[in-house]
């Protein structure tokens, strides 16, 4: 299944802004944080189609993910 | 030597220093501005007449070297909301006035004649003079011309043309330590100092010290809270990419507002975004990292070079960029930071007015996206007080009201910022209760909605927002009396040295017992205290609300409204 991954701030470095990647069916989000060696305590927020999720939420075909560090501002 | 109250009299030119009631001595910063407009200015007076009070306050803790105590508090009866106002700024000016050994620096009354008039602030008191070189100019032509009068160690607050056209879109300016400038942004403050004909304020500290009751005790407490802040992630992305890296957390969770307000993502997030931001400041050999006044351990600010590679602007905020950006469709940094820099020279808030530039659009006086024609609007009308410029300096209302508009972000007549509160509810309540009108910083929900800070929640329901929003707005009232940027917050949820120590540093430079409850005290009765003069000023609850369309127009990717109904808002004031 393809799925969108999209990264920020930091994470991009080395790395790409997003990218179309082919899943196996059943991944999960936590296990794409962990193929792209980013640290899972690094992370501070998932957003799976705009909505918060944790790293164990199941992907599936066509979604929208997005993975940032612990950002802020105001 | 104590701090004492400065007083300056504009319609009969004196001034005086006096000591500190009793009441007032343990405020510092908002705590005191609020307490003094609530005693002693008439809440129905004219907020541009001889009535309105304009009050400065450094924080409890500016002066010292504390880590980021340096912002400084404005406060009076806001024209552009008719509320009570505090707003608060970075810059040199905090550390001077404390230096001074000035508690807060009170502006009455009003002069009989057509002059203009400037300030010096030095502790032995304040001098009035006759000004005429600066009158008509913007605040970067009085910053280098006050600079030579005096020196450039000089603290300088000021006005530009919005101000002394009293537009309620006009901000008042803090010199920074480069010599640019930051803001005191919100509620037309900038038209308070043009009706008290005051163009700009210097402030000399000479050889001043803040004094510490327990220096010891100060500077351990100092290291542990630096510490915190240093290591808390948020203050470190803060650092590299400013503030706004916020623009693609918001858009990617469907909160960013776009096109006045129309729709909660923006196609051109990516070029107006804090990532590309930092690649085109580091390739134009800005400078990415930049701190606001010495003493700051975050550094939010930034530096902008143009194309060529020289000044340009500096301190851009997420919420000015995407004002300018994603609400009025502009999808080009460098016009952003153009639009930026006259804005600052020409002292109008930058929130306030690209909001109304939005709803401009939206009534077809200009096209979405015509950067150029914003540029012109600033330069030509706004700077130079056409009907046009003074429609759009007044703010998204005024425009709103003269074009006919019905899609008018505002609450209390202050422009919404940059979280949609259909699709990011709890920013929502603080929009709807903060006693100054529609401010994010009142009570920043978006910590715990959208950036895990602090806990979590759910953005598109309702649930615990209430009360999300009451415990941060009590907890930035008591932050905001002491001098510190409000970003020191995300390290204060997280981390549990935070608190206690900035506790631990007020009590060791009074000599006083604060307890982190005697904190949580200070901000519920200011908020209290700023309630109620709203109330004698004649707001009710039904002030209390969101325009009616963010309950009728669903917005996308989320088709979400505004569904909190008036007795659920209400109950933010049951403490
Ligand atoms: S973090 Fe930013 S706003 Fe806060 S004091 Fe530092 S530069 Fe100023």
């Amino acid at each position: 299944m393809k799925v969108n991954v999209k990264l920020f701030a930091f994470f991009r470095e080395g790395r790409f802004i997003k990218e179309d990647k082919e899943l196996p069916e059943g991944t999960t989000t936590g296990q794409v944080v962990d193929d792209l060696n980013i640290d899972r305590e690094e992370v501070g927020v998932l957003l799976l189609n705009s909505r918060h999720c944790k790293f164990d939420k199941i992907l599936q075909e066509g979604d929208i993910y997005a993975i940032f560090p612990v950002i802020g501002g105001g | 030597m104590a701090d004492k109250i400065f007083r300056v009299n504009m319609t009969d030119l004196s001034t005086s220093i006096e000591d500190v009631p009793a009441d007032w001595a343990g405020h510092g910063g908002r705590g005191l501005t609020s307490n003094i407009v609530a005693a002693e200015v008439p809440p129905t007076c004219h907020p541009l007449g001889p009535d309105n009070k304009l009050i400065f306050a450094p924080g409890l803790l500016s002066g010292t070297t504390a880590s980021n105590s340096g912002r400084i508090s404005a406060g009076a009866k806001s024209p552009l909301t008719g509320t009570i106002k505090e707003s608060n700024s970075g810059g040199t000016s905090a550390q001077r006035l404390a230096k001074i050994g000035c508690k807060a620096l009170i502006i009455e009354g009003q002069p009989q004649d057509d002059g203009w008039y400037s300030l010096l602030v030095t502790p032995e008191g304040v001098t009035i003079s006759k000004e005429e070189e600066l009158v008509g100019k913007g605040n970067f032509a009085i910053v280098e011309a006050v600079e030579k009068r005096f020196s450039d160690k000089i603290g300088i607050l000021s006005i530009g043309q919005a101000g002394e056209m009293l537009m309620t879109g006009a901000n008042i300016s803090v010199k920074d330590p480069d010599s640019h400038v930051r803001s005191l942004g919100r509620g037309g403050l900038g038209a308070v100092m043009g009706s008290k004909k005051i163009k700009f304020i210097a402030l000399d500290a000479k050889d001043g010290k803040v004094e510490l009751a327990d220096a010891d005790a100060f500077r351990a407490a100092n290291k542990v809270f630096t510490k915190a802040l240093i290591d808390h992630p948020v203050s470190q992305a803060l650092g590299t990419y400013g503030s706004n890296v916020l623009v693609n957390i918001i858009n990617e969770a469907g909160g960013l507002p776009t096109k006045n307000f129309s729709s909660g993502q923006f196609e051109g997030h990516e070029q107006i975004s804090g990532e590309t931001m930092h690649d085109l400041i580091v390739e134009r050999g800005g400078k990415p990292t930049h701190g606001c006044h010495a003493g700051c351990v975050i550094k939010c600010s930034q530096i902008y070079n143009d194309l060529k590679g020289n000044y340009k602007t500096s301190g851009m905020e997420y919420e000015s960029i995407w004002a300018m950006g994603a609400d009025c469709t502009v999808d080009d940094l460098d016009q952003i930071a153009e639009m930026d820099s006259i804005m600052d020279d020409i002292g109008i808030d930058s929130i306030e007015t690209s909001v109304a530039f939005g709803v401009a659009m939206e009534a077809k006086v200009l096209d979405f996206g015509d950067s150029k024609e914003m540029i012109r609007i600033l330069t030509e009308e706004i700077a130079k007080g056409t009907a046009l410029g003074r429609v759009i300096g007044n703010g998204a209302g005024s425009v709103g009201k003269t074009y006919g508009v019905i899609r008018v972000p505002v609450v209390k007549n202050q422009a919404i910022p940059a979280y949609d509160p259909r699709a990011i509810k709890g920013i929502g309540i603080t929009y709807a209760t903060s006693t100054q009108g529609a401010d994010h910083t009142m009570g920043y929900t978006i910590a715990t909605e959208i950036l895990g800070v602090g806990g979590t929640a759910d953005p598109l329901s309702k649930e615990g927002m209430v009360e999300l929003s009451r415990g941060l707005q009590i907890a930035t009232a008591a932050i905001d009396s002491t001098g510190m940027c409000l970003f020191i917050a995300f390290a204060a949820l997280d981390d549990e040295t935070c608190l206690p120590a900035l506790i631990d540093m007020l009590n060791a430079r009074f000599g006083i017992e604060l307890t982190a409850d005697d904190v949580t005290n200070l901000g519920m009765s200011i908020l209290k205290t700023e309630h109620a003069f709203n109330i004698a000023a004649g707001f009710t609850n039904l002030d209390d609300r969101l325009p009616k369309f963010f309950e009728t127009e669903p917005i996308a990717p989320h088709n979400a409204v505004w569904d909190f109904t008036g007795e659920e808002i209400d109950t933010f004031w049951d403490f």
